[in-house]
Order: structure tokens, then C-alpha cells, then sequence
């Protein structure tokens, strides 16, 4: 098991394989978040009612799994002929998807800030705008960040589903290794420590920010 | 645009298979949740402890569990094993990756839980005479349990979602794997995946109520 065929070559086309999971992490965390923003101010200000078929949809995004999401958005890009190449599908979805979770965790957090101290802040005068920037917004960050880093980190394991659509992330380099080389515990073993040196140390960077801020109140 | 005919009928067709396919899932699901919840129960446990040999390897399965993809963990089970081996059919390596998943999160929620309980329950239960164990399974753990309640029951849908990951290591019987077969066979790849969707939206929202309603009958007082 310890004497492999594996070259400094074959290492490097894993972090490529690495790069590609990075990359679309990144998008759909960016455009994720963007939306949850939207979306969670939108859920946490608006009636409940008025904002049912959002919330409806949203939940969808969170009650399939990701892999059907992934296929039957490919199915309908190429139904529509929009011609996306799958690595922008594999964005839009997880973006979507992104945006599911980020909404809840933006709704919760502007939840969180008492409402007596938002209406202070307009009885003293700040428009809407203002008391969401400069109150409710510091406020809610520290509930907020602990959550995100979770969910960013959530979204960088959940795309290694985006291989069945043909992309080449971690996951699949790893698998056409194994194919080539036979040696699929030794592989496999690398690709898991690969995920695990990205998400252990933002993980444990989230748990003590948590606890820092917890400790503060 | 849109130069496309909906087969509706075709998918509705295979409507029966597609239900066979969820009644997989949730038993899967289901599984994979029994036994999940006794390992995570026992992972606590051993990470609370004072001793190194069990929090060592309770930290390893937890932090690997968390920090890794779950379909990396099924590739584990499927592909990884073979080097020794071991060739797990596709059923019991997507239920051996699933149960792994489900063991890592839940350790970690009820290990929360414990730390909410008083220790001073322990400590009642011992000086009533109660074995260690004993106090354990019938003080500590029903309260661990109230208080991990909600958090279990998301991982109860995350577990569903999960067996869908089956179909990547060929699995053929569950609802993923169906709907999979039908696709390839058919190409109508679209209604029948978004069947497939809605199915698993109303297994989800169904185990969702579920648990409400257990909730509300169980946890009265």
C-alpha cells in the first residue's frame, strides 16, 4: 500500500482536479450569498404571506437532493438551448442552492437583533436604510458569519456531486487515477486529506469565532 | 427555444417503479439512521471521555466525517475497500457511507446535548444507587434526545437526500437508481427526473411533519 505508482505528476492533476472545486465553490458561494442576502431581508421584512412563493421555492432548493437539481437543470438548459457549458450550470445550481441555505441563515440572523433596539433607532431618527446598515447589520454579522463559514464549506463538499454533469473536480481526478493506476485506497485516501486540509482549518477558524463572540455577549 | 415535446405520460407511466424506488430510499434512510444514531451516541460518549484511546478515535471519525465530501466517504466504502479486498455491493457501501456521515454529524449534536444537561442529574442518578451505565440509559439519554430532537430529524432529510448518491456507484434499486435506469433507457431525461424531484420533495416535507407531530405528542410536559 505504501509503495504506489503515483507521480509528483498525477499529484498535481489532483490539484487541478482541487482548483476546479475551488472554482466552483467560489462562484456559487459568491452568488449564493448575494441572493440569501436578497432573499433573507426580504423573508425577515416582508409579511410572511406575501412571501410564500418564495419561501416556497427556497424550500424546494433544500427538500431535493442536489444530484436530481444538477441533472434536471442540465436537462432543461439543453431543452431551452441556452447552451451552457456544465460548469456554468453546475454554478447557477449550487448558486441556487447556496442561496437556500444563505437565506435562512440571513433571515435568522436579522431575527436575532432585538426589535426594540431597531426601533430606536428609527424613532431617533434613521431611515430604514440607515438602521438596516448600521444596526441591524453589525448586529446580525455575528450571529450570521459562524453559520456562512458552515455553509461555504457545506458548498465546497456538495460540489463534488457537480462530476456527474462531466466536470473534472477532486473527486473525479481522484477516480481517474484509480482507474489508471489501481490503487484505490491509496488515492482515495489522498483526495480525502486534499478536502480535509481545505475544510478542517476554516472549520475550526468557525467553531472559535463562535465561541469568541458567544463568550462577548 | 423550447424546439422540444414534453413526454408527460411517458414518466407518469413509470410512476410504480419510481414509488418501489422511494420505498428503497426510505429504508435505506432509515437504516442508516438506527444505526447512526447508536454509533454517534457511542462517539459522544467516548469524546466527553477523560480517556485518550476513546477520544482519539471518536475525534477522527467526527472531524473525517464533517470535513469530507459524503460521496467521497461512499467512494470509501465502494471503491477504497477493494484494496483489501473487500467489495461491498452497492447497497450496503452507500449505507456504510451514509451510516459513517450520519454517525460524524449526530456525535457532534449530541454532544452538544450532553453538554447541556446539569451534571448534577449524573450525580443524583449515582448516589440513588444506579449503576454508571444505567444512569446513563435512563436519565441522561432521554433528556439528550429531547434536546437533540430537531437536529436529528434534519438529519433524518439529510440522510434521504444522501441516498440519492448512491446512483454514482451504481445503484440501481433506490429512487435515484430508477429513475437513473428509466433515463438511460428512455432519454426523457427530464420528466423523469423531475418526478423523481417531486417524489423527494414529499418524502422530505412528509418525514419533516412527521417529526413535528412526534414532537408534539412526545415532548407534552
Amino acid at each position: 500500500m505504501f509503495d504506489t505508482a503515483m507521480t509528483l505528476n498525477d499529484l498535481l492533476f489532483l490539484m487541478k482536479g482541487a482548483g476546479m472545486t475551488l472554482a466552483v465553490t467560489f462562484f456559487a458561494v459568491i452568488g449564493g450569498t448575494a441572493l440569501g442576502l436578497l432573499f433573507g431581508v426580504i423573508r425577515a421584512q416582508l409579511n410572511p404571506w406575501a412571501v410564500l412563493p418564495l419561501t416556497f421555492v427556497l424550500d424546494v432548493f433544500r427538500s431535493v437532493p442536489l444530484l436530481i437539481q444538477l441533472v434536471l437543470a442540465n436537462a432543461f438548459q439543453s431543452i431551452a438551448g441556452l447552451q451552457l457549458p456544465p460548469f456554468a450550470t453546475s454554478c447557477i445550481v449550487l448558486a441556487l442552492y447556496t442561496s437556500a441555505y444563505c437565506t435562512e441563515i440571513v433571515r435568522g440572523a436579522i431575527d436575532a437583533v432585538p426589535s426594540v433596539t431597531r426601533r430606536a433607532a428609527r424613532s431617533l431618527g434613521l431611515t430604514w436604510g440607515q438602521d438596516m446598515r448600521f444596526v441591524v447589520f453589525p448586529m446580525a454579522l455575528r450571529v450570521a458569519l459562524p453559520s456562512w463559514i458552515g455553509l461555504t464549506l457545506g458548498v465546497m463538499k456538495d460540489s463534488a456531486l457537480v462530476l456527474w454533469l462531466g466536470l473534472i473536480e477532486l473527486l473525479r481526478s481522484g477516480q481517474i487515477l484509480v482507474t489508471r493506476l489501481q490503487e484505490p485506497m491509496f488515492i482515495l485516501l489522498v483526495v480525502g486529506a486534499i478536502y480535509f486540509l481545505m475544510s478542517f482549518p476554516i472549520a475550526r477558524l468557525g467553531g472559535q469565532l463562535e465561541k469568541r463572540w458567544r463568550e462577548n455577549d | 427555444m423550447f424546439n422540444y415535446t414534453f413526454q408527460w405520460r411517458q414518466a407518469f407511466q413509470k410512476l410504480p417503479l419510481l414509488l418501489d424506488g422511494a420505498l428503497v430510499t426510505l429504508q435505506i434512510a432509515l437504516l442508516s439512521m438506527a444505526m447512526g444514531i447508536a454509533l454517534a451516541v457511542l462517539l459522544a460518549v467516548a469524546r466527553n471521555s477523560k480517556s485518550r484511546w476513546a477520544t482519539g478515535p471518536a475525534t477522527v471519525w467526527v472531524e473525517v466525517a464533517r470535513n469530507t465530501p459524503a460521496l467521497f466517504q461512499i467512494y470509501m466504502a465502494h471503491f477504497g475497500l477493494g484494496s483489501f479486498g473487500i467489495h461491498l455491493s452497492p447497497y450496503v457501501a452507500l449505507l456504510a457511507g451514509i451510516t459513517f456521515n450520519n454517525a460524524g454529524y449526530l456525535a457532534e449534536t449530541f454532544r452538544g446535548a450532553l453538554r447541556a444537561i446539569p451534571g448534577t442529574q449524573m450525580r443524583a442518578a449515582r448516589s440513588l444507587g444506579m449503576p454508571p451505565v444505567q444512569a446513563f440509559r435512563l436519565v441522561v439519554m432521554p433528556q439528550m434526545f429531547r434536546i437533540a430532537f430537531l437536529p436529528t430529524t434534519n438529519q433524518m432529510v439529510w440522510a434521504i437526500l444522501m441516498t440519492s448518491l448512491g446512483v454514482t456507484v451504481g445503484m440501481n434499486t433506490d429512487l435515484a437508481g430508477i429513475t437513473q435506469d428509466i433515463n438511460v433507457r428512455s432519454f426523457r431525461t427530464f420528466e423523469i427526473f423531475a418526478l423523481a424531484a417531486v417524489i423527494y420533495y414529499l418524502i422530505a416535507k412528509a418525514v419533516t411533519l412527521g417529526a413535528r407531530l412526534m414532537a408534539s405528542r412526545l415532548f407534552r410536559y
